[in-house]
């Protein structure tokens, strides 16, 4: 595998691709995975909201039998292997993008693969939070929709920053597969080169790009959630 | 002012039907400090919590300044708990929100305007004497300032009735007494009716004018607190004003018997009535217990005798002569 991986020939396709294709495989991949992440939050935000403020105990409990189809689709869609998934939401992506392949019909699927996992990250988020201090909220008398947008979301802004900065770089993760579908990105970049074409010292240099993303979103992530967290200080 | 009736409050977990409240009826004058006291899962907070209905009474009502919560809409309900303000032990402040924040959020819930909010949320900081404190967090703070933030934000909506849960329980005795200090000042200055839970018998001591003495979800004693603690006739009460349950513990021979002599104000208090009952009857008793405490304001005594069975009658009839004094037989077993 290795022996022609640093031959002068290879070396300078590497370089050729990193300069002329690299740049706009970042861009693409930065955008898909910020934009899919953007969308699954705010899908997936409220969805969490419903899975404990709906429960029986909850600020403003659901018929169970709603709380019990929204767990179930949840789940549902949290069981489907993402490769599996791509595929399976053409007729969605049809529907909303006007075509089923290529980089922005990418976003389709990551978001649906992605908003439950956020719904499930936001659930564990809001059941951190102290009951006491809800029940404070109550008897100050604070309606179901109050206690939701001042002080369950509102007191649980770090922990939310930190669940969708793991939510980004898992989409990140994801987005490399959708080179599969026509997506761009460093991702498919890896694939065409790397799997295709054999031309393993561009595949370590979009995986190596891809770690650097992964890093980078990561830390900015964590330093943003510490900074709005006020009980560190 | 406050009015409990007949409530009763059952829990059902795991199929099993527990009895938290039975049966409670108390009545709390406007502008009072009613002091509802107990052992942990004596149900007190239960109750407190039955006040402004965050806990649903199985029977009963909860009457409020004439008005019957449990009949109450959501709306209606929750406007009523403007008027029922609360703090908690752990004192329950957001804490992504600043002092100020936190004073205002109350107002902010009930829609006021901002600028009001603030400006009455700064006033508000400075009459718990903590007007440097609007831009701290409450990570910032301590336990005693937290509860103070905790007061002003309870203050915010005007309220006629300050719940306090164990408001001091998670507090220092020095801290304890400042807040206690700050409780009276607003229930004098602003007329606030305050119930004060709690398991600490000082706290009824320091500022209670009436008590309700709780056990096994159950009132077993109330009244003023000058009369209930300085004599109380229930068995968990007598736990409460003498830890420890003393009376249990102290040994003497199986034919001495044991009077327990009770002085409210201080003219009784500075008597020396054992010498005096030496002297002029010639009955010799041993001190085996006494102690005096100071009551909203009051000064109240107790002092636990023996003495021998014949000298007992007469005794009680010398004891009891004198104003303000009054002598029961303590009659526990002794180990």
């Amino acid at each position: 595998m290795f022996h022609n991986v640093f031959t002068q020939e290879q070396i300078e396709a590497a370089v050729l691709c990193l300069k002329t294709e690299i740049p706009f495989a970042i861009w693409e991949t930065v955008y898909i995975t910020v934009l899919a992440t953007l969308l699954a939050c705010v899908i997936g935000l409220p969805l969490g909201v419903l899975l404990v403020a709906g429960e029986k105990d909850g600020v403003r409990p659901l018929p169970a039998n709603v709380l019990h189809l929204l767990n179930g689709f949840i789940n549902l869609l949290r069981s489907v292997p993402f490769l599996i998934l791509m595929i399976m939401v053409f007729p969605l992506s049809r529907l909303l993008i006007g075509t089923a392949v290529g980089t922005k019909a990418t976003i389709v699927p990551l978001v649906v693969a992605a908003f439950p996992y956020v719904a499930r990250l936001v659930e564990g988020d809001l059941r951190e939070l102290d009951p006491n201090i809800i029940e404070a909220a109550q008897s100050m008398g604070a309606s179901p929709w109050q206690i939701v947008s001042k002080v369950m979301v509102p007191e649980c802004v770090p922990s939310l920053l930190n669940s969708f900065t793991i939510a980004l770089t898992t989409i990140l993760g994801y987005s490399a597969m959708s080179g599969i579908i026509g997506g761009g990105g460093l991702g498919k970049i890896a694939i065409n080169y790397g799997y295709y074409r054999y031309q393993y010292l561009i595949m370590y240099a979009a995986v190596i790009l891809l770690v650097i993303l992964v890093q980078i979103f990561q830390s900015a992530g964590t330093k943003m959630a510490a900074k709005a967290d006020k009980r560190l200080r | 002012m406050i009015e409990i009736r007949n409530l009763s409050k059952t829990f059902i977990s795991g199929g099993l039907a527990v009895d938290a409240l039975h049966d409670v009826n108390i009545r709390i004058e406007k502008g009072s400090i009613f002091g509802i006291i107990g052992q942990s899962g004596a149900g007190k907070s239960t109750l407190v919590r039955c006040i402004n209905m965050l806990e649903r009474p199985t029977s009963g009502d909860v009457y409020v300044d004439g008005q019957n919560l449990g009949n109450l809409s959501a709306a209606g309900l929750r406007a009523a708990r403007r008027q029922i303000a609360m703090i908690f032990q752990q004192f329950n402040l957001l804490m992504q929100r600043d002092c100020l924040g936190n004073v205002c959020f109350p107002m902010e819930l009930a829609g006021l305007p901002k600028a009001r909010a603030v400006k009455k949320a700064k006033e508000l900081l400075a009459l718990v004497d903590l007007p440097d404190k609007a831009e701290a967090y409450p990570a910032q703070l301590s336990g005693g300032q937290k509860q103070r933030v905790a007061i002003a934000r309870a203050l915010a909506t005007d309220p006629k009735v300050l719940l306090c849960d164990e408001a001091t329980s998670a507090l220092d005795p020095g801290t304890t007494l400042q807040i206690l200090r700050l409780i009276r000042d607003i229930n004098e200055t602003l007329g606030i009716t305050v119930v004060v839970i709690t398991h600490q018998m000082s706290v009824v001591e320091e500022i209670c004018d009436s008590v309700a003495i709780l056990d096994g979800g159950r009132v077993v004693e109330q009244g003023p607190a000058s009369v209930v603690l300085a004599s109380p006739r229930s068995d968990a009460g007598k736990r409460l004003v003498f830890p420890g349950f003393t009376d249990r513990r102290v040994s003497l021979s199986d034919r001495d018997r044991r009077l327990r002599i009770i002085f409210r104000e201080s003219s009784a208090t500075s008597l020396p009535l054992v010498a005096t009952m030496a002297r002029e009857k010639g009955i010799i008793a041993t001190v085996l217990e006494a102690n005096t405490r100071r009551l909203s304001g009051d000064v109240y005594g107790t002092t636990l005798i023996g003495l021998q069975e014949a000298d007992l009658y007469e005794a009680a009839k010398f004891l009891t002569s004198f104003e303000n004094v009054s002598v029961e037989e303590v009659t526990d077993d002794v180990s």
